[in-house]
C-alpha cells in the first residue's frame, strides 16, 4: 500500500530561488493495482517517487509506503520497496549474478535463501546465459534484466518504477510492461511514472496526471474519458495540463 | 532528519560494512586504474624514476667532474709562468675567446681567470695584487670551473708564502700556527636517518595519498556519474554503514599503497647496493651495522615499524579527506579537479620535514602531515622521543575522526547525494 498525504518538496536552487518539485500530493494505491503517475519532464514525478522511495526527505506532509511512514521510519521503508529508474544502474565490473547477490545481501536476505531467489529470478527472466558476465558488457536488454532481478531479489511488496523504459527498443520496454504486469498479479503494489501514453493506456489502472509538482487530474482511464469527454489519453493529458495552465493564468 | 533506527542491531551493521566493503573491494580491484595507482604506481615507477633520476644526475655529475674544465686567461702577457702552469693543469682546457662574459653566459667556457698587468713581477716584489675570477652563480659547471681555478691559486699563494719565509729563514708554520680536522661521531644509523629519513616518509606520506584518490573517487563521484549511487541508497541499509565500507575500501588502497612502496623501496635498495658493492662482500643484516655506508643498513629498522604505525592514523585521515571531498563532485572530472590541489597541501608540510634544521616541537607535532614527518626523521635514525610519538598519533587520530565524521555527516545530505 501507497499513501501519500499533502507531499511536498521545495528545492532551493541560488540562481532559480525556490523550487516547489511537488506540491501536496496526495494519492493512495492499494496492493493489486497499478498506478500510474503521467507528467511531462520536469514535472516533478522523479521526485514524487524519490521521496516515496525515501531517496529524498519531504519538505512537508509524508506518505505511508509498505505500513511504515517515510519520515519516521525510511529504512524499513526501504525494506518494502524495489526501487527502478532509468537512473539507477548496475555496477560495471560486477557481473549480474554479484549484482543481484550484493543487493539481497543488503536487503538482509540469507545465502541460502538468495541462491533460491537467483535461480527463480534467472529462470523467470531468463537471465542464465549471462548471469556470470560483467555488467558493462551486458546488452541493454540484459542490463535491464538485470536491474528487474535486483529490484526483486528482496520480494518487495511494493514496486516504483521510474520511467523504466526510457531510452530502450521496442521489445526490451515491451518485457519490462509484461513484468510490471506480472508484478501486479502477484498482488505487489506497483507505482509507475512516464510519459508515454501508451505504456499507461496498456498498464495502469489508475492514472494521476502530475503538473508543475500538483496532481491536476486522477482518476480510472474510464473516469477520466468520461470527465473530459475524450477516447484518448493524450487528448485527456492535454486538457489536463492546459486546463491547470489557464487555472494558473487566471 | 531522523537518525537510522536504533533498532538494528550492531551485529546487523557490522555485516552491511562489512558486505560493502567486501563488493567494493573486489570492484576496486577489478579495476585496471586503480590497481596502476594502488600497486604499479608505489611498486615499479617510483623506484624506476627514482633509479633514472639518481643515475642520470651521478652520471652527469661525474661526467663533468671527470672533463677538463674550458676556461679562458685574460691578461697575463707579462706572468707567462702562471699562464703556463695553467695551461699544464690537466684540471683547464684554455680557450681564446674575446668576450669571456658571453662565453660564460652561453656556456661555452666555465670559468675566466683576469691576471693583473705584472702579476709576476708584483709577486717578486712582495707587492699586493688581485686575481680576478668569472663564473655564473648556481651552474654546476661553472661552479666547478671556479673551484678548481680557486684551489689552484690558494696552492700557488700558499707556495708563495713559503717561499718568502724560506728567504726570511722563517719556518712554514708561522703562517700555519695549529692544524684543524674534523672526524664524524654520529652513528651510522644516525647518518643514515638524517640523509634518507627526510625523503622516505616523504614518499610514504605522497604514495599514501596517491593510492586513496582513485578509489575516494571512483566509490563517490564515479558512482554518481555512473548512476550506481542511486542505486545503492535504494537498499535498507544506513547510510554510515555505506560510508564506513567505502571508506575501509579507500583506506585499504591507502595503505596497500604504502606497503607496496615500502616493500619495492627496501627490494630497491637490496639490490641497488648488491649491483654497487656486489654480492660477495658482506651485506650486512641491518642490525649488524654499516659497512660501506649501504643506505638500508644504515636505518634503524624498528624506526621503519615505527613509521608504519604511526603513518596509520594519516591514511584514515587522507581516506575520510577524499572521500568527503570527492562526495561533493557530481562527476570523476570535477572530483579530481577538487583533489588535485590537495596533493600540493600535502606535500607542502611533508617537504617542511625534509629540510634540515626544523626540527620536532611540541607546536609542531600538532601540525598534520609535518609531524609525522619529522618524527619519521627521528625514528629513522633512532631516536624515540616517546611524548612527542603519543601526540602526534593523537592529534593524527582526533583529526582523522573528525574527517571521517564530516564524511558521514555529508553523505546524510541529499543536496550532496543528488547534485545535478
Amino acid at each position: 500500500m501507497i499513501e501519500a498525504r499533502q507531499l511536498t518538496k521545495v528545492f532551493r536552487d541560488r540562481k532559480r530561488g525556490e523550487i516547489r518539485a511537488v506540491d501536496a500530493l496526495s494519492l493512495r494505491c492499494a496492493p493489486g493495482r497499478i498506478y500510474g503517475l503521467l507528467g511531462a519532464n520536469g514535472a516533478g514525478k522523479t521526485t514524487a517517487l524519490r521521496l516515496l522511495a525515501t531517496l529524498l526527505q519531504p519538505t512537508s506532509g509524508t506518505a505511508a509506503v509498505g505500513g511504515y511512514e517515510v519520515t519516521e521510519a525510511p529504512q524499513r521503508v526501504r525494506e518494502q520497496v524495489g526501487f527502478l529508474a532509468a537512473s539507477t544502474s548496475l555496477y560495471g565490473r560486477l557481473t549480474a549474478r554479484e549484482m543481484v547477490g550484493y543487493f539481497g545481501r543488503l536487503h538482509g536476505v540469507g545465502e541460502a535463501e538468495l541462491a533460491a531467489r537467483l535461480q527463480g529470478l534467472a529462470d523467470e527472466l531468463e537471465m542464465h546465459e549471462f548471469l556470470d558476465r560483467r555488467c558493462d558488457t551486458l546488452s541493454t536488454g540484459m542490463k535491464q534484466k538485470t536491474s528487474l532481478a535486483r529490484t526483486l531479489i528482496h520480494d518487495p511488496a511494493v514496486m516504483i518504477f521510474d520511467e523504466p523504459t526510457l531510452g530502450l527498443d521496442v521489445m526490451a520496454a515491451r518485457a519490462i510492461v509484461q513484468f510490471v504486469r506480472r508484478c501486479r498479479d502477484r498482488g505487489k503494489t506497483v507505482i509507475y511514472s512516464t510519459h508515454v501514453m501508451s505504456e499507461a493506456e496498456k498498464l495502469c489502472d489508475t492514472v494521476g496526471i502530475i503538473h508543475n509538482g500538483r496532481l491536476v487530474a486522477e482518476g480510472t482511464l474510464d473516469e477520466l474519458r468520461l470527465h473530459y469527454a475524450e477516447r484518448d489519453l493524450e487528448e485527456i493529458f492535454v486538457k489536463a495540463v492546459g486546463g491547470e495552465l489557464e487555472h494558473h493564468a487566471t | 532528519m531522523p537518525l537510522e533506527p536504533t533498532t538494528r542491531t550492531a551485529g546487523l551493521f557490522r555485516r552491511n560494512v562489512l558486505t560493502i566493503y567486501a563488493k567494493e573491494l573486489r570492484d576496486t580491484l577489478r579495476d585496471r586504474r586503480t590497481l596502476i595507482s594502488m600497486i604499479v604506481v608505489p611498486t615499479l615507477v617510483m623506484p624506476l624514476i627514482m633509479g633514472i633520476a639518481g643515475f642520470v644526475m651521478t652520471k652527469v655529475v661525474r661526467k663533468a667532474q671527470a672533463e677538463a674544465s674550458p676556461i679562458a686567461i685574460i691578461g697575463g702577457a707579462d706572468s707567462p709562468a702562471t699562464a703556463a702552469e695553467l695551461r699544464a693543469d690537466p684540471r683547464f682546457q684554455i680557450v681564446e675567446t674575446p668576450d669571456y662574459r658571453k662565453a660564460i653566459a652561453d656556456k661555452r667556457i666555465r670559468a675566466a681567470v683576469e691576471l693583473p698587468a705584472g702579476f709576476e713581477a708584483a709577486l717578486a716584489r712582495g707587492e699586493p695584487a688581485t686575481v680576478m675570477l668569472y663564473h655564473y652563480e648556481a651552474e654546476m659547471r661553472s661552479g666547478m670551473g671556479v673551484g678548481a681555478l680557486e684551489d689552484f691559486f690558494r696552492k700557488l699563494r700558499d707556495r708563495t708564502v713559503e717561499r718568502r719565509l724560506a728567504a726570511q729563514g722563517l719556518p712554514a708554520e708561522l703562517v700555519r700556527p695549529f692544524a684543524v680536522k674534523r672526524e664524524n661521531v654520529a652513528p651510522p644509523e644516525k647518518v643514515g636517518g638524517n640523509v634518507v629519513g627526510g625523503i622516505i616518509p616523504y614518499l610514504i606520506i605522497l604514495l599514501c595519498f596517491t593510492g586513496a584518490m582513485y578509489p575516494a573517487m571512483d566509490l563517490t563521484a564515479g558512482e554518481k556519474e555512473r548512476g550506481t549511487m542511486e542505486t545503492l541508497l535504494c537498499s535498507p541499509v544506513p547510510r554510515t554503514a555505506i560510508v564506513l565500507g567505502k571508506f575501509l575500501t579507500v583506506l585499504t588502497a591507502s595503505l596497500a599503497s604504502m606497503l607496496f612502496s615500502l616493500l619495492s623501496m627496501s627490494v630497491s635498495f637490496v639490490v641497488g647496493a648488491r649491483m654497487l658493492f656486489g654480492a660477495g662482500q658482506g651485506f650486512a643484516p641491518p642490525a649488524g651495522g654499516a659497512p660501506g655506508g649501504i643506505m638500508v643498513s644504515v636505518i634503524d629498522p624498528l624506526g621503519v615499524v615505527g613509521v608504519c604505525a604511526l603513518i596509520v592514523p594519516v591514511a584514515v585521515l587522507f581516506s575520510a579527506l577524499l572521500l568527503g571531498v570527492s562526495l561533493l563532485a557530481k562527476s570523476m572530472k570535477e572530483a579530481q579537479s577538487y583533489v588535485s590541489p590537495l596533493v600540493i597541501v600535502i606535500i607542502l608540510p611533508a617537504m617542511v620535514g625534509m629540510l634540515p634544521g626544523v626540527e620536532l616541537d611540541a607546536k609542531l607535532a600538532l601540525v598534520p602531515i609535518l609531524n609525522l614527518s619529522l618524527a619519521c626523521k627521528e625514528m629513522l635514525s633512532g631516536v624515540w622521543r616517546w611524548h612527542y610519538i603519543a601526540l602526534i598519533f593523537g592529534s593524527t587520530a582526533v583529526y582523522a575522526a573528525a574527517a571521517l565524521a564530516g564524511a558521514v555527516a555529508l553523505f546524510r545530505r541529499e543536496a550532496v547525494l543528488f547534485r545535478s
